[in-house]
């Protein structure tokens, strides 16, 4: 029964998503999907002194999708917009614990690009290629 | 377990190299026949042949290897017009695959005989390749694009068949066997509603002729599109079927080489069919190796083949219905239908499932298999796919449920 992708603590934050919902006071909100399958997330940021004072992110989709941007609320909370742009592939397999291959990183690294998307918005800085490239 | 099968799948799996294979250490189930088929080694061979033994450029050569693939070619061409029942081999048209034969008749027939107020009538259940064409070809001539639905068993609603199909219809395209539902549709009867007023029939049998019989004088279709590879043969060689009449009133699609008779600076004329529709070097080793698929399906019998997936589509039906929480799409009498079979497990993503499955060795199809007008009237965002072929047991369909149920439980924690 066990599985090398679906370990507990991913099916644990899929069923019980933390950070999950709306922000009504939110400074940026951004949204993104994954053209190849129909995900959808949307991340929610309060800034204070450039740093991420809250975070709450929606979406659809699959397990891995949705698991790794509940962590990733959870991993930028409190960090500063400059650390949120560092971020990148090794953060989000780190948070996971697994590396889902290469038929599904683009899951895995969907919550990343839309919460990058919200912080380049938030800064009025063009997106970079690498950004737009994660998904 | 004994299996009564009408074929010996035994010996045809020692055709399929790629089939011996372990995929993270399980034995290879390839259950996503329906996105594209294996290749028997005398496919790969003949395809080898040709690029070792005779390469060259057909039609304009005088030397013997041009000679030799030449033949070789309108062989080929000859047994995929055999296969089918085309009347004469000229109604044979070579294309990159379905997806372009279905565009071919969107802008060669449609830009000339389409206009304003006239209507395109679709079924719900096309593939994106049987929509997308027509909406972009109506949008440039203002003619419009209707629906035929489908019913709560996932068939064609035959009402709306009668009801949409009237004088201002032009063209009647529809799936002959849906790469969803795997529901066959009534395509015979259809020809006749449609001829009945004067409109044509286009069948995309992308995922019919792989499985079924077709006989395109049967079924009294003007065009069918199909795909070499997912009957065996290579990726990049498509076949349209035409009738010779309705080939010969229509402009080229493409211009170039090989199409033309004559060539001025004031104009030019076209060859005569198939050829007025193959602009440029065409893919030689594909349309060989397309060949050497139609030969090895010949030899099966299509019959055989048909009998043979219905019996492990009903097997199928019968043990995926035992396990828990999952939905089935599509008719559930086997003789409606091909060895499609579309699901969902509880509430569990369909990339999720396909991943787990992974794990055991199992290759299936999901998400919304470029049939999204369908997903959207069966309300659901995507599906997992399992589809069979001549080389699929009963014993890997066991090991697929335990696979499912394992997923399940995965899931239920």
């Amino acid at each position: 029964m066990s599985s090398d992708i679906y370990k507990d603590i991913i099916l644990d934050y899929y069923r019980n998503p933390r950070n999950f919902g709306d922000l009504p006071d939110a400074d940026v909100r951004a949204k993104d999907s994954n053209p190849l399958c129909g995900d959808i997330i949307e991340m929610q940021l309060k800034i204070m002194d450039g740093k991420i004072s809250d975070i709450r992110f929606k979406g659809k989709g699959c397990a891995i999708s949705q698991a790794s941007a509940s962590m990733l609320t959870e991993a930028a909370k409190d960090k500063t917009l400059e650390d949120v742009k560092a971020m990148g592939k090794t953060d989000v397999l780190n948070l996971l614990g697994i590396d889902p291959g290469p038929t599904r990183i683009k899951c895995a690294l969907l919550g990343l690009k839309v919460l990058k998307l919200a912080v380049y918005g938030h800064l009025g800085q063009t997106v970079t290629e690498e950004v737009k490239q994660l998904v | 377990m004994v299996e009564k099968l009408t074929i010996n799948v035994a010996r045809i799996r020692e055709d399929f190299p790629i089939l011996k294979q372990q995929v993270n250490d399980k034995p290879l189930i390839y259950f996503d026949n329906a996105a594209t088929s294996q290749k028997p080694s005398s496919v790969i061979d003949a395809i080898d042949r040709y690029y070792r033994q005779y390469n060259a450029n057909i039609h304009r050569g005088i030397h013997k290897l041009a000679e030799e693939a030449t033949l070789a070619h309108e062989e080929a061409r000859e047994k995929v017009a055999k296969f089918v029942n085309a009347r004469q081999t000229g109604e044979i048209v070579f294309t990159r695959n379905a997806t372009e034969a279905l565009n071919l008749v969107a802008y060669a027939w449609g830009r000339a005989n389409l206009g304003k107020g006239d209507k395109i009538v679709l079924t719900i259940m096309e593939h994106h390749s049987n929509i997308v064409p027509w909406q972009l070809v109506a949008q440039e001539k203002g003619a419009t694009v209707e629906f035929v639905n489908i019913d709560e068993n996932g068939e064609l609603r035959q009402d709306e068949v009668h009801e949409l199909i009237d004088d201002k219809t032009k063209i009647v395209c529809m799936t002959q066997a849906s790469n969803v539902l795997g529901t066959i549709n009534p395509v015979k009867e259809v020809a006749r509603v449609a001829h009945r007023f004067g409109a044509l029939l286009l069948v995309d049998a992308a995922q019919s002729v792989p499985h079924v019989p077709v006989n395109v004088q049967d079924i009294d279709c003007d065009f069918a599109a199909f795909s070499g590879h997912k009957m065996l043969g290579p990726t990049g060689i498509g076949v349209l079927y035409g009738k010779a009449k309705q080939l010969e009133s229509m402009p080229p699609f493409l211009g170039g080489g090989e199409m033309i008779r004559e060539v001025h600076t004031t104009g030019a004329t076209w060859k005569d069919l198939p050829y007025k529709f193959e602009a440029g070097t065409p893919n030689i080793s594909g349309a060989i190796g397309l060949g050497a698929a139609v030969d090895y399906l010949s030899n099966v019998g299509m019959e055989n083949v048909l009998d043979h997936e219905q019996e492990i589509t009903r097997y199928a039906l019968t043990r995926m219905k035992e396990v828990q929480g999952l939905n089935i799409y599509g008719p559930m009498n086997v003789d409606h239908r091909v060895g499609v079979v579309s699901f969902n497990l509880g509430d569990i993503h369909a990339h999720d499932l396909a991943s787990i499955l992974d794990e055991d060795g199992i290759a299936i199809r999901s998400g919304h298999q470029c049939a999204q007008p369908l997903m959207e009237f069966l309300q659901i965002p995507a599906t997992s796919r399992a589809s069979f072929y001549i080389y699929n047991t009963k014993d890997e369909v066991d090991v697929f449920i335990e696979a499912l149920e394992r997923a399940r439980k995965i899931f239920a924690r």
